[in-house]
């Protein structure tokens, strides 16, 4: 079968120019795989809505199908990292004196600081990641970085189970503020989605970026005030006053604050940045329209090899 | 270059077979051109072109290759001189497909043949718009789209959330799969030998996948159909079922592009076959007169 192969002389050269793109024109034919307007783009993303969620949730569920305990992990995952988190900080280090309620005030912080920061992880990933979806199937490449967002808020749902038993049994009580939940999530996965889809974007041109992001994102963590309070530190008067607004309008410690206030009842509304409500919602427009409008201005050229 | 095509235009337009001569005489002896045994005068004829190739390149661009390949300076260097010369650092650049220009219409059906590396299944994606162009333009008719689904299909699922996941990762709506579903399940036959199709796609053998991934691609009709060696997944009787599938599609697509090695099948699926070698579109023209050239060029003696 083996045959060796020399450059074949050209029987015939490639077909001299005519005017093909008057002729496609004339059809009304169209670039193939040209980047849709905005709106078309959006209703394309609409239109795929089904495949988005039933993406998500198959990724969700074959993630631990191979493991003994099966789904038992999605709430075993984020308490076992809680349980790490309160040995370190909560007993080593003994955060836990200048903070009441330090067990539900640290769970929560952790859950969602793991929401982001696994939402922009995925989001690295999410093209580079697929290429081969990409390149074999035809749909919005928005898809892929809502779907893994959307993922990653489905796992949310089983930390939140957890979190709320925790709550509980550490005598938090049930209070109307917990409502508040509702926007301060909905607020978070629009942001979530929207980083995510700016790292998609990045993370196709540059693959590196996957490896550098674990940094990024712990340097963040540290300064989020997941383990600690940040109105410990913006209280006291030695700091520049320019990290002092970056603190407090570091949009990661802007949502899980605000997931504090509607949880638990010893963290204060004093306890929450100035103008948190609004400095969350812009946040969220901020990355949700800008992120959306960066990742498909490249929209023609995911997958290119 | 650009000059010449706009100078073809007009000749183009007031008189097609002019142009067509022209182009067939240009210095080459061309043995079939597209559009030349027909009238190219679309413009008020009845052939309706679907897709319309100009120029095409493709070029693949692959990182950490040459001296030093992988070594944190060579990298270094890449991110250095990014700008300056993707040669000199280690980017390579594989001119996949060069040059290619066709016409495809409606009610055609094409094969695309060439030794392996030649750039078929490059050319075919291209169509289908999922890889993009270096120079060229591919105009198509609707959204053409490759019968292949495997890539969105998940291994730890079962069969069944497969045929889901794979409709509507193709594009078609829920109702649509639920309409479906049995009749993709009962074609891949893979419940034939017991209630499969609620196992994990993992425990399947090779051969199974295989027929429920064809059965889900096949699943939806297409405008353009672009089918990249499908015809060869499973035993005996399945082939000839994807056969008559094939078939089909054909009947209710416009156009169909078929890659394949087998050149049985491209003999009874094309009427016109187009033959890529190193990237190049070395003939294009009726099956028989290409497939002979073909079967010359790479020794084949099978009729």
């Amino acid at each position: 079968m083996s045959q060796v192969l020399h450059t074949p002389p050209p029987i015939q050269a490639p077909p001299a120019d005519e005017d093909l793109s008057a002729l496609a024109a004339r059809h009304g034919l169209t670039v193939s795989g040209a980047r849709p307007s905005l709106p078309a783009y959006v209703r394309q993303l609409w239109d795929r809505r089904h495949f988005i969620t039933a993406f998500a949730t198959a990724k969700l569920t074959a993630q631990y199908s191979q493991a003994k305990l099966g789904q038992v992990w999605q709430v075993m995952t984020p308490l076992l990292n809680a349980a790490v988190y309160y040995f370190i900080f909560g007993v080593l280090l003994g955060t836990k004196q200048h903070v009441p309620d330090y067990i539900p005030f640290l769970v929560t912080g952790v859950f969602i600081w793991t929401f982001t920061q696994s939402s922009i992880m995925a989001g690295t990933r999410a093209i580079a990641g697929n290429l081969g979806l990409v390149r074999a199937l035809h749909f919005p490449r928005a898809a892929l970085p809502i779907s893994f967002a959307l993922q990653q808020l489905q796992q949310l749902m089983f930390s939140m189970a957890a979190l709320i038993v925790i709550l509980l049994c550490f005598g938090v009580p049930v209070s109307a503020s917990w409502l508040l939940v509702i926007p301060a999530l909905l607020l978070q996965s629009v942001f979530n989605t929207g980083v995510s889809m700016i790292v998609a974007r990045m993370g196709a041109k540059t693959p590196d970026i996957a490896q550098l992001m674990p940094f990024v994102l712990r340097t963040w963590m540290y300064v989020s005030g997941v383990m600690w309070s940040i109105d410990r530190i913006t209280k006291s008067d030695d700091l520049p006053h320019i990290v002092l607004v970056l603190l407090q309008t570091n949009p990661a410690a802007v949502y899980i604050d605000l997931m504090r206030y509607a949880l638990i009842d010893s963290f204060h509304a004093n306890q929450l940045p100035p103008h948190v409500w609004p400095v969350a919602l812009g946040w969220a427009l901020v990355a949700g329209v800008g992120g959306f409008i960066y990742f498909w201005k490249a929209e023609e050229t995911y997958g290119r090899g | 270059m650009a000059e010449q095509t706009s100078e073809h235009a007009i000749e183009f337009i007031t008189d097609g077979r002019t142009a067509a001569e022209d182009r067939a005489s240009g210095g080459h002896t061309a043995e079939w051109t597209p559009g030349s045994a027909e009238s190219p005068e679309d413009a008020r004829g009845e052939r309706v072109p679907t897709v319309v190739a100009e120029d095409v390149d493709i070029v693949y661009r692959v990182n950490g290759t040459g001296a030093g390949r992988g070594t944190a300076t060579a990298a270094l260097n890449r991110i250095m001189r990014r700008r300056q010369a993707e040669k000199a650092a280690g980017v390579r650049l594989v001119h996949a497909v060069k040059k290619v220009s066709f016409v495809a219409y409606k009610g055609e059906a094409i094969g695309l043949i060439g030794t392996n590396g030649s750039g078929k299944s490059t050319l075919l994606k291209a169509i289908a718009g999922l890889l993009p162009v270096e120079r060229g333009h591919i105009y198509t008719h609707g959204q053409p789209s490759l019968l292949g689904v495997n890539a969105a299909l998940m291994n730890d699922l079962t069969g069944e959330r497969n045929v889901y996941l794979g409709g509507l990762a193709m594009g078609m709506s829920r109702e649509q799969v639920r309409q479906r579903y049995q009749d993709i399940v009962d074609f891949s036959g893979i419940n034939e030998k017991g209630d499969f199709i609620t196992l994990p796609m993992r425990t399947y053998s090779s051969g199974m996948a295989a027929r429920l991934r064809f059965s889900i691609a096949a699943a939806k009709d297409h405008d353009v159909l672009l089918i990249d060696e499908a015809l060869a997944t499973g035993d005996r009787s399945f082939q000839k079922r994807s056969e008559e599938r094939i078939r089909e599609l054909r009947q209710s697509a416009g156009t169909v592009f078929l890659v394949s090695h087998n050149n049985k099948s491209i003999r009874d699926t094309c009427e016109r076959v187009l033959w890529l070698e190193r990237g190049e579109l070395r003939m294009d023209g009726p099956t028989e007169d290409v497939m002979q050239a073909y079967e010359a060029f790479t020794g084949d003696k099978k009729k």
